[in-house]
């Protein structure tokens, strides 16, 4: 087994204990089965534990160890090591408060996702069986609801930058997309509604930061653009 | 360190699959419920369950409850109780039906019902061929399942306290559960919850080995806290090692590629299941098709410079299928086996998946403990549901997709009963003993003071190695024996953990420490029991219990047709029997086991 040395660099911040934050140089020896980032996190956790980061399933599913990677916003573990210039940078994703070294208070980013109503919206008695959807109207909901709330995308969004408590930001109203093409929901007048309003939805000015990081390759942006047509298209 | 009380009518201890459709119960009943979870709901671990959830819809073909019941208990190896399998079987469609109607994004028929693909152990007509009744999300079924109960407790404003970490089980002097003390992660704050129904819903502890498809929040918290508290653990013995863990990195690959059509392959590119299993071949049962693989390996036919994996085949299926029912599995494989499965095989192996043991409940979710000459009697105030319980359903070994409908199935009813006793009780809460409250505290404290201790990265490794080497897919009797031994000496280690990290502000490393607490019980616990169980079983095979003409598969019903209990104190273990009366129809007859 070959095993070498990587350089990190990682943003330090303990309140209890920091006055404030400072970037801290250290190494550590990784080998041939350390694929992802990840890995190599919890081998820098195992030599220092006081370096404190969110993370569970390993497999980018659970969207916990999003983090700010050489300047990008990603999975550490989706992220391959091999492709990664040293020192490798480790900042919290940017634009939320930081509690503690790459942890960050998601709670304006979770805020916004429950402001666009996130749960179907159907008034009529439920049937004794499944509500009927053909597959191509199931089809709509792919590239939707996949999204696992890892926030890479709303936190390298400028316009969620400025006004995080104003604007839903992309994971937020790609979410939004999800109730109004699922032919079962029935609220869609009320969803666009709830986005009609300067900030909300139209803040945002297709910079597509978001496409560029969704480590599940989802598009907010398009999502985006189809409820401004649907807007438009009852404006008129 | 002041610890502060905060009263509910009911607490719930985890946010997964059960968790959450248990809060839905309390939550839309009026009861003021705390929802307590390590990890913001959504990332628990149900969120990784791929292939589906069974239920007998019959969209596809015909299908009904009585052969899904079958199927489970001859799965489980006849461990099951039989009153339990007929409860969830009749239920599944009520529960899955529900979870549509909340907005699960199921795939869909040309008739726009359910999709359903065939799966694992599960057959028509009392086992005769595979059956279409796994109900699927692409191969994001778990992913699409927790959104859409989270989701729905969103619209039914449940309390959540998030990144919480339950500590300790309150439990008074008459034995009734009382709450849970609970620490918050971002201040380091100690609360007492204070409850008139406690609901765990703390899922498996697959992280007690060393490959596991299991998140590293899977660490039994609620069964060392159960342990701790004088709940003995059932069958814990019966680990179920998932055939398809990707080579080397452990990450589960969907039994579903098998339902759609996926072949494994030895060396040779032989499909070798066709000589365990003739019948179901590939979809035989998990443990059946684990040992098969590990066999092959052993004989010299394994893949790979090391002849260390085998190989699991889908080139053969159509591009489009992979990419509309599989896509998930084809983004796992490309990223951590390196080979997309569209063009090469996947590397697999056996890995540990699920745990079939837990906190010994019934069917109406009540944590069960003897007391006096009874086996089975309700802890009063104490519900359990999902992979931290054991009803028990999955007796010696689970079928794929029975692990979500259990916590569809048992998580409500959990909530029912919970909200049945709740509103049935005329009594103020009780007050709490100060000595459960100070046993949390001393387990908190001890991580700030303890010298020269233990490192927990170390001690956990010792432990996930020494569970590994001695009790995997096969067991031998002198390896279990030294195994309790090296056990036991791990667990010595764990008592006297050090951490550097002295933080109150999300501390993870005390977090990892307390964690371990939990994971060295069940460790214990499992070693024990598997030791002490002298025959083959479901996931439990042994050398010295080989396939006899007596003895079909090693199986002794004579002596070991029984649940294991093991109690902490002192390693105790005693026995209780299996329920084979169903509810409403006849008994499914003992025989051998075969696919």
């Amino acid at each position: 087994m070959t095993t070498r040395t990587m350089q990190f660099k990682i943003y330090r911040y303990d309140p209890d204990r920091d006055d404030k934050p400072y970037m801290q140089d250290i190494s550590v020896e990784v080998d041939s089965t350390d694929r992802k980032l990840l890995d190599a996190l919890v081998k820098l956790k195992a030599k220092d534990d006081t370096i404190a980061f969110r993370r569970s399933c390993r497999e980018g599913v659970c969207g916990s160890d999003a983090v700010n990677i050489n300047g990008r916003n990603g999975l550490a573990c989706l992220t391959d090591l091999k492709d990664l210039p040293e020192p490798v940078t480790l900042r919290p994703l940017p634009g939320l408060p930081v509690i503690r070294d790459l942890i960050v208070d998601m709670t304006q980013f979770f805020k916004q996702y429950h402001s666009i109503k996130p749960y179907l919206i159907n008034n009529d008695p439920p049937p004794e069986t499944e509500r009927l959807q053909s597959p191509e109207e199931r089809d709509e909901l792919n590239g939707v609801y996949e999204c696992i709330l890892c926030a890479c995308c709303s936190t390298s969004c400028p316009s969620f930058w400025w006004n995080p408590d104003k604007f839903v930001g992309p994971a937020g109203l790609l979410q939004a997309y999800r109730f109004i093409a699922d032919t079962r929901d029935q609220a869609t007048s009320e969803r666009l509604d709830n986005l009609e309003d300067p900030y909300r939805l139209f803040r945002c000015h297709t910079i597509m930061n978001c496409v560029d990081v969704c480590p599940k390759g989802l598009n907010p942006t398009r999502a985006i653009g189809k409820i401004k047509d649907m807007m438009v298209k009852r404006a008129i | 360190m002041k610890v502060t009380k905060r009263t509910f009518d009911a607490v719930i201890v985890g946010a997964g699959g059960a968790g959450l459709r248990a809060a839905l119960q309390l939550s839309e009943s009026g009861l003021k419920t705390a929802v307590i979870t390590k990890v913001f709901p959504t990332r628990s671990h149900t969120v990784a369950a791929q292939g589906g959830v069974a239920a007998s819809l019959g969209n596809s073909e015909e299908d009904h409850w009585h052969w899904h019941m079958y199927d489970t208990v001859k799965g489980s190896d006849w461990l099951g109780d039989q009153d339990a399998i007929e409860f969830m079987c009749r239920k599944a469609n009520e529960v899955v039906i529900e979870l549509e109607h909340y907005g699960m994004p199921f795939d869909r028929t040309d008739a726009g019902k359910i999709y359903q693909r065939p799966f694992g152990g599960h057959m028509s007509n009392f086992g005769e061929k595979p059956v279409r009744r796994s109900c699927a999300a692409a191969d994001r079924t778990g992913h699409a399942m927790l959104h859409a109960l989270y989701q729905r407790n969103v619209r039914a404003n449940t309390q959540f306290f998030v990144e919480w970490m339950a500590l300790d089980l309150i439990r008074d002097a008459e034995g009734e559960v009382l709450g849970v003390t609970a620490l918050e992660m971002e201040t380091g704050e100690m609360v007492a919850f204070q409850a008139k129904a406690t609901i765990f819903a703390t899922g498996g502890a697959g992280r007690i080995y060393y490959s596991s498809t299991n998140a590293f929040i899977n660490t039994g918290d609620g069964l060392g806290m159960a342990a701790r508290a004088g709940i003995p653990l059932e069958d814990m013995e019966f680990w179920q090692f998932h055939p398809t863990g990707v080579a080397g990195a452990g990450v589960l690959i969907t039994e579903g590629v098998r339902g759609e059509g996926g072949i494994l392959r030895n060396d040779k590119g032989e499909r070798f299941m066709e000589r365990y299993a003739p019948n179901a071949k590939d979809l035989a049962s998990r443990d059946v098709v684990s040992r098969a693989m590990v066999t092959e390996i052993n004989e010299g036919r394994g893949c790979g410079p090391n002849k260390d994996f085998v190989l699991l085949d889908i080139t053969h299926l159509d591009p489009q299928v992979i990419m509309q029912r599989l896509p998930g599995i084809r983004e796992i494989s490309i990223q951590f086996a390196g080979t997309d499965p569209i063009k090469e095989p996947i590397p697999v192996v056996p890995t540990c998946h699920y745990q079939m043991g837990g906190i010994p409940t019934n069917y109406g979710g009540q944590v069960v403990a003897p007391r006096a000459s009874s086996m089975n009697v309700a802890v009063p105030g104490f519900y359990a549901a999902g992979e931290c319980a054991c009803a028990s359903v999955h007796g010696a070994n689970r079928l794929g997709t029975n692990s979500l409908l259990d916590l569809l199935v048992f998580g409500k009813s959990a909530g029912e009963t919970a909200v049945e006793d709740v509103k049935k009780s005329t009594r103020a809460h009780k007050d709490l003993p100060q000595e459960a409250i100070e046993r949390s505290l001393e387990r908190v404290s001890r991580l700030d003071t303890q010298k020269d201790g233990a490192d927990v990265h170390e001690a956990r490794l010792a432990m996930q190695r020494t569970m590994q080497n001695h009790c995997g897919v096969f067991r031998f009797a002198d390896k279990l024996k030294e195994g309790v031994a090296n056990i036991l000496a791990v667990q010595q280690d764990v008592q006297r953990t050090g951490i550097k990290d002295k933080s109150k502000v999300f501390n993870t490393a005390r977090v990892e420490a307390l964690e371990l607490d939990n994971l060295i019980e069940v460790a214990v616990a499992t070693m024990i029991s598997a030791e002490a169980r002298k025959e083959s079983r479901g996931a439990h095979v042994r050398d010295d219990a080989p396939d006899t003409a007596e003895k079909p598969n090693g199986r002794d019903d004579q002596n070991w047709l029984k649940h294991t209990l093991w109690f902490k104190e002192g390693n105790r273990l005693d026995y209780k029997s299996v329920k084979l009366t169903p509810l409403t129809v006849p008994t499914i007859e003992l025989k051998k086991r075969a696919y």
